[in-house]
């Protein structure tokens, strides 16, 4: 009966999302104050009446009940418990299931933190989001319902795929889901501005906290994705530019830009159109991305057994809601106004710089992943987009964007002198140059695009430093010390900060990484070596094992520097029971400064193996730039102004009331 | 400056931008795209010699030799097949008589070297240029066929 009550929940909620759409519009438009009201109570019972289904579905999956055709599909008696768990959105019926409780979520916290709208907004952006909720519910009910019986039911099931058994499938989709959902929020803002006409820098202040939390989430997702897979595929790569990780890029890049073409707008007023339309394709990115993963177009560990019909539902959704979104967007735009001037050189200027080169960086995602689609879809030959198109187009697009990062901060709003910027920026500059020459000069061999990337990082950390000691260097009038001016600073600006310094970590990284990383892949017999630097892998055999639902083969490998013993590595090739696929754990050695990775290839005597022995300088930096990055963006998210804004809000209301 | 010269030269800055961003982003794709070949489009000399392309369809039985990591084997769409080599540790699910696309050059006698070898994350799975390799061939009415008609059908 569980599993019936989760569909009949779905199904309530799919009237209640009618509700939410039609009638807080509708009072909205008209100006009736009971029917805007509805919109907050429908959006919190949407969110209860998912959560309820979503409860029923684990319940199925953790009591094993194989009548449920994806339970059967996607989980086995054998599993462990928190893999059942995941199992959930193991699969494309639950990771829709997951996607809505998402929206819902979001629709909840909009209606709890936004109190301080007036009420007409609110009632708009619920009832955008109620759209989205409306054509998910559709979606899941009419192709994809995770509540489908099996009949017969099935003894056991088929067992989640042994590559999706792994932490980082507890928490990497549901990371990633809130990241690319939350843009939703963004997009409903824009939305809602445009419905009513009233497009201004408050408007920016409200959905400004709501960009930052999802891109955060996203940023978050996107990283513990990008760990997995190097700790899992068992090769090492940490990026694949797979078209399923651009559909994730993609919405990050644009919600990128949208954060910062957001700061100006609540700042000066600027960008509005510009802002309006990022936070449309930010979300309509999110959302083809959603079609390319899930409607089968695309094959990658990431997309499951699909259903032309899902595919063309999702297609049409998207039309609906790009085309009606830049249909409206043409139509109120004109009323928007274009806000403040500004020179060409001001902090707008280099915020623009930023915008455009994101969207472009964006915009060569879309052609790499979509051009060879549309080539196989309309016959014309299969071809496949591969890793060095995206790096040759990524650097010189990226390196402009991570100079302007040095620059844009210190640069005035409005009207900015470039002879002053150039004064106050020559020592950051000759700093830089020193201090990445030096580097260069101390590695092992001199590669022009490592000096280059160092060149960059460095001159991030040192334009940023700069930039902080210019707010809290004690100044004659004043007596305090540069310690109690650091803490008078805004949280905002220092998430600013530490965001950037998270890039410059990332691209230290990525640099070192690829400029210094060493591969090899190896026949190995007992007792055999691998030099690799100062490390030598020592070769000691292959045991056998069993886990709780595969079997292993477990290497020993031990690791010498400069022949003292480091430590034992032990990489597994495992066999899971019931799919019987192969699976490679890498052992990893994780360091500041560098990765030590073995993993198992195949046997090829009675002893040897082949071996994959690498060793990567910095790779871990990629993804702790990456927490640098998210945590910039949560210390944004803490700032004063969000709070007193707040509790102003709550006094005016109170005010109302009295009144 | 007049705001009006101000406003051309911004335009003006926007669209050289635009057209380096373009021309660049157009010149890495042209020179970056992978085409695909079968092996029967292989044999009819159809594939560019000494230029990157894919080429997929099923490993052929008892063709798989291992020396160390030296590997060679021979990718069949069941008409026509092509030796291919490759140095390096093979993906898990590589498997003789499964589907595999690999991507290299070919050289002047004939034989593939392998830069990648694909074979995807799932047992059942078929990657879709061995299904279309195998499709092209002609081989939809053998076993073959409805092989792929149930590994694309369901996981």
């Amino acid at each position: 009966m569980i599993p019936e009550f989760g569909h009949f929940a779905l199904i309530v909620c799919l009237l209640l999302s009618f509700i939410q759409v039609a009638v807080p519009i509708a009072g909205a438009q008209t100006g009736n104050i009971a029917w805007m009201r509805i919109a907050r109570p429908t959006a919190r019972v949407q969110f209860a009446l998912v959560l309820f289904a979503f409860g029923c579905l684990i319940y199925s999956f953790l009591t094993n009940d194989f009548s449920v055709r994806y339970v059967a599909m996607t989980s086995s008696r054998l599993l462990p418990i928190q893999y059942k768990v995941a199992a959930v959105w193991g699969g494309h019926e639950g990771s829709i299931l997951l996607w809505l409780l998402m929206l819902t979520f979001w629709m909840t916290a909009v209606s709890i933190f936004s109190q301080h709208l007036p009420e007409s907004t609110l009632a708009r952006i619920l009832g955008v989001m109620g759209f989205i909720s409306l054509g998910f519910l559709l979606f899941i009910l009419l192709t994809s319902n995770p509540f489908d019986r099996l009949i017969p039911a099935a003894d056991d099931g088929q067992d989640l795929n042994p590559l999706l058994q792994d932490p980082g499938m507890v928490f990497h989709p549901p990371m990633l889901y809130m990241g690319y959902v939350g843009f939703s929020v963004a997009f409903a803002f824009a939305i809602a501005a445009l419905l009513g006409g009233d497009l201004d820098a408050a408007w920016a202040r409200w959905s400004r906290p709501w960009t930052t939390i999802a891109w955060v989430f996203l940023t978050v997702g996107i990283c513990l994705g990008s760990a997995w897979a190097y700790y899992t595929l068992g090769w090492g790569g940490w990026w694949f530019w797979d078209p399923v990780e651009n559909a994730s890029f993609m919405p990050w890049l644009m919600g990128t830009a949208l954060m910062h073409s957001l700061a100006v707008t609540e700042k000066r007023g600027g960008f509005k159109f510009w802002t309006v339309l990022l936070a449309i394709f930010a979300f309509s990115l999110s959302l083809l991305g959603t079609f390319l993963v899930r409607s089968g177009v695309l094959t990658s560990v990431h997309a499951f057994a699909s259903d032309p019909k899902r595919g063309v539902f999702i297609l049409i959704f998207l039309v609906v809601v790009i085309g009606g979104s830049l249909s409206l967007f043409a139509w109120r735009a004109p009323k928007v106004g274009l806000g403040g001037r500004f020179s060409m050189v001001s902090r707008e200027s280099m915020l623009l710089g930023n915008n455009v080169l994101f969207a472009a960086a964006a915009g060569s995602v879309l052609l790499g992943t979509l051009y060879p689609l549309f080539l196989d879809a309309l016959g014309l030959g299969k071809i496949s987009v591969g890793p060095p198109y995206f790096d040759t187009v990524f650097v010189p697009v990226m390196a402009p964007a991570l100079f302007l990062m040095g620059v844009g901060p210190l640069a005035r709003w409005k009207e900015a002198s470039l002879p002053e910027l150039a004064i106050r920026l020559r020592w950051a500059a000759l700093v830089s140059v020193l201090t990445a020459l030096g580097l260069t000069l101390i590695t092992s061999h001199f590669s022009i695009l490592v000096a280059f990337g160092l060149l960059l990082a460095i001159w991030i950390v040192v334009t940023a430093g700069f930039n902080l000691w210019s707010r809290i260097r004690p100044l004659p009038d004043s007596n305090l010390h540069p310690l109690q001016r650091l803490k008078g600073l805004p949280s905002s600006y220092l998430g600013m900060l530490v965001a950037h310094l998270g890039v410059a970590v990332f691209v230290v990284g990525i640099t070192m990484v690829k400029g210094y990383e060493v591969e090899k892949d190896v026949q190995m017999d007992l007792g055999d070596i691998v030099e690799i630097g100062p490390y030598t892998f020592k070769f000691k055999g292959v045991s056998e094992g069993e886990g709780p639902n595969y079997r292993f083969q477990r290497g020993d490998v031990d690791i010498l520097r400069n022949g003292e013993f480091v430590r034992n590595m032990a990489p597994e090739k495992r066999i899971y029971l019931v799919q019987r696929n192969p699976m490679t754990n890498a052992a990893i050695d994780t360091g500041f400064l560098r990765d030590l990775y073995v993993s198992l290839g195949e046997q090829v005597g009675n002893t040897a193996w082949t071996v994959r022995v690498y060793y990567k300088p910095f790779v871990d930096w990629i993804w702790g730039g990456c927490l640098l990055m998210a945590l910039g963006g949560v210390l944004a998210l803490a700032d004063k102004r969000y709070r007193i804004e707040k509790r102003n809000s709550k006094v005016t209301t109170q005010n109302e009331r009295t009144a | 400056m007049k705001p009006r010269s101000k406003r051309f030269a911004w335009i003006l800055l926007g669209l050289v931008g635009l057209s380096a961003a373009t021309a660049l982003v157009l010149n890495a794709f042209q020179s970056n795209l992978v085409f695909f070949f079968t092996p029967t489009q292989i044999a009819n000399k159809e594939a560019p010699v000494g230029h990157a392309f894919r080429v997929g369809g099923l490993v052929e039985q008892g063709s798989l030799h291992r020396h160390g990591t030296e590997v060679s084997f021979v990718v069949s769409d069941t008409v026509k097949s092509i030796p291919v080599t490759y140095v390096g540790i093979l993906p898990d699910l590589f498997k003789e008589g499964k589907g595999v696309v690999a991507e290299g050059q070919l050289d002047d006698q004939g034989l593939f070297h392998a830069k990648q070898v694909l074979a995807k994350h799932d047992e059942n799975y078929m990657p879709p240029e061995a299904a279309e390799a195998l499709k092209q061939a002609g081989a939809m009415n053998s076993k073959i066929s409805k092989s792929i008609v149930t590994e694309s059908g369901s996981r």
